[in-house]
């Protein structure tokens, strides 16, 4: 008898195991070995987005690490790529440290090893292939090697604020710049070079109420005016009427049918950049995987409470028909976002300079929203032969270590020596910087003292890294 | 000579021919080292034509652009060396997914500017120092890294620019100030994997 309930009792756990693992809806957590990191516990329900094949092993997480972090992963932006650890050269380093793959240095499902940025290794990894760094800069001599990241200064990844003539160009730079802006979107000038724009069926001319391409008239709840609203939108100044974004077409370019509530998809007809980096930050990943939007309530950060239901699409910081840029720079993150560093940002410096840019007392791109740190304007590949200064959707791509916001942000304003001490400055960050540094880093003494070395070496001021006229 | 003669002669040089082909099966085949030393021809030329149709016509000759190490934040060229380092990480990438025709290469010197280029394995250490000792020759072997037998060819780099010898005596991270015109600055290292 009791060999008989064993038998139905392994069945059934054999059954619920293998409905869990095999059925596409199935709730899978009972296969998890440890909770997420924080970059990526939202795509818990969905353990396909890492896992593609329930056979795979290193190679297929490999290859789904690549696939959001891959643009990435390579020169320049990179410093240290996988190619550099293919050239045959460097195969005695991959018996310190296997640098091929992901995973060797972000284990996931790890929390009781996980640092920030999904650190699995000892914060001195630098040291097995850079022990002898104070023989090329005697600077570091005596420097440990658990401060190469901590210490403000190097990104295992990007390390491009750091090299030693950068620094050198941007020493004796004041706190705040002369011109505190920074540069212009780039797009509705562009349209003609963006291959994918569709501006053969919406030719760019200003339309106004009477162009209107949706006759019907509706009074929305949050929204009594679409049609007003519209006009005086970019949309409507660019010539991208009403079905633009509510009427899909056939291949031939038949109508199908209206859309109420156009979707990410429709939005990406002429912002795909957005759209794609929007879906590689913590707003858009669920989404992007296929998923439900994020729900605030799942956010690990302190939200507000009012918006615990809130669902982030596009429309939840450009709302439809208004598109307010404005709005989605700032006002609503504040809406969601309830943390010490944003709840801070009323009344701070920066934000007395976004509400004088709203009045129209400063000149525009001189105020400083959530958004002007967070999405910055960066000059980015819009296909593989174009650039365009976009604001970068991926909010979290300046972040861990905040020093990546050194460039996309704070040099348009301030000097690189100011800047990295306040980002440095845990305090200071969380008063969103109501007040001057409190923490020195030693990055810009140091090339200071460089500067003053090659100076002496060579009789006259470095600049020999540029040949010119 | 008479017909007979000439079809003795005919038949043995047919046969010497065919026996030849039969001694050598795979002699239709390029042999590892002309395919080094037919890469490393596409690879010097491309980079001279950089460096004499780009980066000296109109840094130097027409005078409208700079070119720079940091051609990115500088808005500049990039360098002619750096072209070169760019094109082996493509090749490394796209190699990488293609075993078949897998092959790397780099440059090196015995006075880089850069510490990670300077030789590392014994094959470069020797290579390195042969060819700038014995001009205008190459310098061929075979390695073992990372249990990979690989067939090692390293080629002179030489000098042919006044901006590549003034750029390297110049640069503050360069261990050697006196390059001239025409000497050997280093090596092209490429490396082709074989056997086992």
């Amino acid at each position: 008898m009791l060999w008989l309930i064993w038998l139905l009792v392994t069945i059934m756990l054999a059954s619920w195991l293998g409905y869990a693992m095999l059925a596409e809806r199935a709730d899978r957590s009972v296969f998890m070995p440890g909770a997420l990191s924080p970059g990526h516990h939202q795509l818990q329900p969905a353990c396909a987005s890492c896992h593609t094949d329930p056979l795979g092993g290193r190679e297929v997480l490999q290859d789904a690490c690549i696939k959001c972090h891959g643009d990435e992963r390579r020169k320049p932006f990179d410093s240290h790529p996988k190619t550099k650890f293919q050239d045959p050269r460097n195969a005695d380093r991959l018996d310190n440290i296997d640098a091929l793959h992901c995973t060797t240095c972000h284990t996931e499902h790890q929390p009781g090893i996980t640092a920030g940025n999904g650190l699995t290794q000892p914060r001195d990894l630098c040291f097995h292939c850079h022990r002898d760094v104070a023989e090329d800069r005697p600077s570091h001599a005596g420097m440990a090697f658990t401060s190469c990241a901590s210490g403000g200064c190097h990104n295992f990844h990007d390390n491009r604020a750091l090299y030693t003539k950068f620094l050198i160009n941007h020493l004796d730079e004041p706190d705040l710049l002369d011109v505190p802006v920074v540069p212009a979107r780039e797009f509705a000038g562009m349209l003609d070079q963006i291959i994918d724009y569709p501006l053969a069926r919406y030719p760019q001319r200003p339309l106004g109420l009477e162009d209107a391409d949706a006759t019907f008239r509706v009074v929305l709840a949050h929204d009594s005016n679409p049609h007003e609203d519209w006009a005086a939108t970019a949309h409507a100044r660019s010539g991208v009427n009403c079905s633009a974004c509510h009427r899909a077409t056939a291949q031939d370019g038949s109508v199908v049918r209206w859309i109420n509530l156009p979707d990410a998809d429709v939005c990406g007809t002429c912002h795909g950049l957005e759209v794609e980096r929007f879906g590689k930050g913590k707003h858009g990943m669920k989404q992007a995987a296929g998923l439900p939007p994020l729900q605030v309530s799942e956010a690990r950060l302190p939200m507000q409470e009012d918006a615990a239901h809130e669902r982030l699409t596009c429309n939840s910081c450009h709302a439809a028909h208004r598109y307010d840029v404005h709005y989605a720079a700032s006002e609503a993150c504040l809406r969601c976002h309830a943390d010490e560093h944003t709840l801070a940002y009323k009344g701070s410096p920066h934000q007395l300079l976004w509400e004088r840019e709203l009045r129209g007392e400063l000149p525009a791109g001189s105020g400083v929203s959530c958004a002007t740190c967070h999405l910055p304007r960066v000059d980015m590949k819009a296909s593989e032969w174009l650039t365009r200064i976009t604001v970068d959707h991926n909010q979290g791509a300046n972040l861990a270590p905040n020093s990546k916001m050194i460039r996309t942000t704070c040099l348009h304003c301030h000097g690189l020596a100011f800047s990295i001490d306040a980002l440095a400055d845990r305090s200071l960050v969380a008063s969103n910087f109501t007040g001057r540094p409190s923490v020195h880093v030693r990055t810009m003494d140091l090339a200071a003292a460089e500067a003053e070395r090659r100076a002496t070496a060579s009789g006259k001021d470095d600049d020999t890294s540029m040949f010119g006229f | 000579m008479s017909i007979k003669m000439k079809l003795t002669a005919g038949l043995a040089v047919g046969l010497a021919i065919g026996v030849a082909y039969a001694a050598e099966p795979g002699s239709d085949m390029v042999s590892v080292k002309a395919m080094a030393d037919a890469l490393h021809m596409v690879m010097d030329s491309d980079r001279t034509v950089y460096t004499k149709t780009i980066v000296n016509r109109l840094v130097k000759q027409e005078k409208v652009i700079k070119a720079s190490e940091h051609f990115e934040d500088d808005k500049a060229l990039a360098l002619p060396a750096q072209m070169f380092r760019f094109g082996a990480e493509m090749v490394a990438e796209r190699a990488s997914g293609n075993p078949e025709v897998n092959f790397s290469y780099s440059l090196q010197s015995l006075w880089p500017v850069n510490r990670q280029n300077a030789p590392k394995t014994d094959a470069e250490k020797a290579g390195l120092r042969f060819v700038a000792d014995n001009v205008g020759k190459n310098y061929y072997t075979t390695e073992t890294l990372g249990g990979q037998k690989y067939f090692t060819a390293i080629y002179p780099d030489i000098g042919v620019a006044p901006v590549c010898v003034a750029c390297h005596n110049a640069h503050p991270d360069s261990p050697k100030k006196d390059f001239k015109l025409g000497d050997v600055m280093g090596g092209v290292v490429i490396r082709i994997p074989v056997g086992s």
